[in-house]
């Protein structure tokens, strides 16, 4: 789930990277000014949780497959949502330098889907909201799995987005979701259930963890602000996406709604993948311009030279250059480790 | 020299899930002493250690540090002059690297950075640890963690050194280092242990720890030799007085 | 459970590879931070079907894997486990792009394949720079260069933190795990029932543990604020190395070099 940069266009991870940033900033000048500071050592090692944690597989039951923790929601509950939010964030960044678990510029991407979404929507509007002040088993269990199967499914819908609007997949939007959605919904579920039961125990051995996390009604007031700021924030950027890639790629986004009020057809074909596959593939051929034109659309919205005319002398020409280049990258790479390892080593 | 000084007068303090830790525990540490704290698990050792700097603050009855009565405004000199060494130095190590742990004391006294590399260089040097000042903590062997640890309270240059087990889980010749590192230093110490041959070697004075209750405070060789004592403490002579035909000779007693 | 030990080992590599003392290791990490970032965003603005003009980037992380002394056998098995998800969004290209393209002789590639590889040359080319970021720099002056340029700095302790503590941790979580495989003479995997109450007594210790580590900084006088004295000196051969590399990039995004290469060698034939 983790956005890769092969996947994105630098607009979209250029923008969330300075939407995320600036959030991470705001987060920790909140934390300074509420003297959470002390909580930096508790986040530390919970940060190191997570990873350990999700290090830790369980198998589901009908499945044969494997399930792990996410952890966004556990952390939110335990340590407020500024503090969980950075928490999340420095996860995400060490697993995109550690585990090229993630790209660096999607880190912003990242840090939105898997990090504010749970942090500062789900966690205050959803968990908050059902457990309260007063927790009970039952109201953890179902505050665990409404915040985490939502907060996954806005990250689902996040990484969505966030690919399809860079255009460099084929995907569609409507096929995009139907294929992230339900996945992540099944995920939702699996992360909502170990939220409940984790925070459970906890809740059982030490009552007071779970009340100090939970912030003063002083600062409940104030925590709306925040929230309003980030959704304001996706609203904008999110319309400002969409209404880019409409203006630039304006067959692309009629094909995806025809797609999607296409939809009584779409419940026909029940084989799965392969249905809707052939169903694309089926109205595909009913536009054969469409395709051919593509490309060239395409590139009236990216600044780079015009790819080769199909004749076959200037292909050559480029597959000629491409092995040269090749051929050079390897010779001065080889030619440097060389001179390094035994002049320098 | 009463700036080096440790009182504690009927000192209660009972945790927030009821158990009482320190039910009236009275006591008084002068300069340069080194005194061993020992008794049970759950007899309050802990807990008293914890009370030396502030990290516990009492519930009744006094503690005071030198001049100084422990209370919230005196913690940031209290800890200056008192050294706390905990028993996991995986809790007391959490910088990046060993360097930044051994500066995290002195920085946080506010000293200028010059000020501050050379407590480095001297704590590390007084362990014999200066090897390992550009090191990240996880990369340290047990004997290692354990210097470091103490050079990161040296840094601060405390009069007062709290110890909490220091040679759990040390193999013999690294905790032998330690005892004689120990020896070295001027500073009072205060060591709670089960290690009692360490008490042996290095503290001239036992202070024993039941059930939240001082049982008995004295010379370290009449403590460790009284046998119901020890008994009644749940502790045992150390393993260089048992079976040492004098002291059966002397009480009567067999093996 | 081999994950968690890999995973360590993983880390510890990674780890050891940047105490290196290369030309690579001693450059200033801001500079390596944002030649790192520069690289990539240029490599992500090409073109959805273009390939050639990827290709010539590929001499950045060949020259600093060469002057880095790292290992590149160890840096594309990581490429290649990372893969995945790129791998699985990316192959619906082709499914969903079949025009024709480009005309090789008798075959022709469709649109739906070029712009596959083209995602994939760009995986490669952008996975392998960060992980050359981290191996030939080192996490410490990673987050001494953040927060030298403007990241918070209980952002960046916290990384740190977390850092310091992944082996701690993942050493408990090891032990828990392997005292319950000991245990379990079915060899099933594990139910979700010891697995939440695995997780539980994880995070009961991990809380134990953030407590003493408090009650430490408290004994040695923490009030609030970390200080973290590290001076980064910028020198010359740092700024040039930025601005060399970048121009580079925004050259070879300007000019597709191996058409130009192919270009000259196919007048020089004739």
């Amino acid at each position: 789930m983790h956005m890769a940069d092969a996947l994105i266009s630098p607009a979209v991870g250029g923008t969330l990277w300075a939407a995320t940033a600036g959030l991470t900033a705001y987060s920790a000048k909140k934390l300074k000014k509420d003297l959470d500071e002390h909580k930096v050592p508790m986040m530390g090692v919970l940060g190191a949780f997570i990873f350990a944690a999700q290090m830790i597989n369980f198998t589901i039951p009908a499945t044969g497959s494997s399930g792990h923790l996410g952890g966004g929601m556990i952390l939110a509950i335990l340590l407020g949502p500024y503090a969980a939010f950075l928490v999340m964030a420095s996860v995400l960044t060490i697993q995109a330098l550690f585990f090229a678990d993630g790209g660096l510029l999607a880190l912003g991407c990242n840090i939105l889907n898997l990090g504010f979404f749970p942090c500062f929507i789900a966690y205050p509007l959803i968990y908050q909201k059902i457990v309260g002040a007063r927790p009970t088993q039952g109201r953890i269990l179902l505050g665990a799995m409404a915040a985490a199967i939502l907060g996954l499914q806005m990250g689902a819908l996040g990484v969505v987005l966030e690919t399809w609007s860079s255009g460099i997949t084929e995907l569609s939007l409507s096929t995009f979701v139907l294929l992230m959605l339900p996945i992540h919904l099944a995920i939702g579920i699996v992360e909502g259930l170990i939220t409940a039961a984790v925070v459970s125990f906890v809740w059982k051995a030490h009552p007071a963890i779970l009340t100090q996390a939970s912030h003063p009604p002083a600062a409940r007031v104030h925590s709306h602000k925040p929230l309003l700021l980030g959704l304001a924030l996706f609203a904008v950027v999110a319309g400002g996406m969409l209404s880019w890639f409409a203006s630039t790629h304006p067959d692309g986004l009629e094909w995806s709604i025809k797609g999607v009020t296409g939809k009584e057809e779409l419940a026909g074909p029940k084989e799965g993948v392969h249905g809707v596959m052939a169903w694309i593939q089926e109205r595909l051929a009913f536009l054969p311009d469409y395709d051919f034109k593509k490309p060239e659309e395409e590139k009236a919205g990216q600044k780079e030279e015009s790819w080769p005319e199909v004749s076959p002398g200037k292909s050559l020409a480029g597959i000629l250059g491409a092995a040269m280049t090749l051929l050079l990258a390897g010779i001065i790479g080889f030619g440097l480790r060389r001179y390094y390892s035994h002049g320098k080593g | 020299m009463s700036h080096h000084l440790v009182e504690v007068k009927d000192l209660h303090y009972k945790y927030p899930d009821g158990t009482s830790a320190l039910r009236g525990v009275s006591f008084r540490i002068t300069h340069g002493e080194a005194v061993a704290i020992i008794g049970a698990n759950g007899a309050g050792k802990s807990t008293l250690l914890l009370q030396l700097n502030g990290c516990l603050l009492p519930q009744a009855g006094t503690v005071r540090i030198g001049d100084l009565p422990l209370n919230r405004k005196t913690l940031l000199h209290v800890r200056r002059t008192v050294g706390m060494v905990f028993q996991d130095p995986d809790d007391q190590l959490f910088m990046p690297l060993v360097h930044d742990d051994v500066a995290f004391g002195p920085l946080n006294l506010g000293l200028p950075v010059e000020e501050v590399e050379a407590r480095v260089e001297s704590a590390l040097a007084t362990v014999g640890a200066s090897h390992l000042k550009d090191r990240p903590p996880y990369r340290l062997s047990g004997g290692e963690k354990r210097a470091v640890a103490i050079a990161s309270v040296l840094s601060m240059s405390p009069s007062i050194l709290v110890m909490d087990e220091p040679t759990a889980a040390l193999d013999p010749k690294t905790r032998r280092h330690l005892i004689q590192l120990l020896k070295t230093f001027n500073h009072t110490l205060i060591i709670a242990t089960h290690d009692l041959d360490l008490v042996l070697d290095l503290c001239s004075r036992a202070i024993v720890f039941k059930e939240g209750l001082i049982v008995a405070d004295g010379p370290t060789l009449e403590i460790l030799q009284n046998q119901e004592l020890l008994d009644s403490s749940s502790l045992e002579k150390p393993l260089r007085l048992q079976g040492c035909p004098v002291c059966q000779a002397g009480s009567g007693l067999s093996g | 459970m081999g994950k968690i030990e890999s995973a360590l080992l993983n880390i510890g590599y990674l780890e050891t590879l940047s105490y290196q003392q290369t030309p690579l290791h001693r450059l200033d990490p801001r500079a390596k931070l944002l030649t790192t970032l520069v690289f990539i965003v240029a490599v992500v603005s090409c073109g959805k079907y273009d390939i050639t003009g990827l290709i010539p980037f590929i001499i950045y992380p060949v020259v600093l894997i060469a002057v880095g002394n790292l290992p590149p056998g160890y840096l594309a098995r990581k490429i290649l486990l990372a893969a995945p998800f790129a791998f699985f969004i990316g192959i619906f290209n082709p499914l969903l792009d079949r025009a024709v393209l480009v005309q090789l002789g008798p075959v022709g590639i469709s649109g739906g394949w070029v712009s596959f590889a083209s995602i994939m040359l760009r995986f490669v080319l952008t996975v392998s720079a960060a992980l050359i970021l981290i191996a030939g720099t080192g996490l410490n002056a990673v987050c001494l260069a953040l927060e030298k340029m403007g990241a918070p700095r209980s952002f960046v302790m916290q990384i740190l933190f977390l850092y310091r503590y992944i082996f701690v941790l993942t050493d408990e979580a090891l032990r828990l795990v392997r005292a319950r495989a000991l245990r379990s003479f079915q060899g099933r995997g594990m139910g979700f029932k010891v697995f939440s109450y695995m997780i539980g007594q994880l995070l009961l210790r991990t809380l134990d543990r953030a407590h003493r580590i408090h009650l430490a900084m408290l004994s040695r006088g923490f009030e609030g604020k970390i200080h973290l004295v590290r001076p980064l000196h910028l020198r010359s051969r740092d700024v040039a190395f930025f601005l060399g590399w970048s121009t580079l990039f925004v050259l070879m995004r300007w000019y597709n070099i191996p058409h130009l290469l192919g270009n000259a060698a196919a007048g020089l034939i004739r």
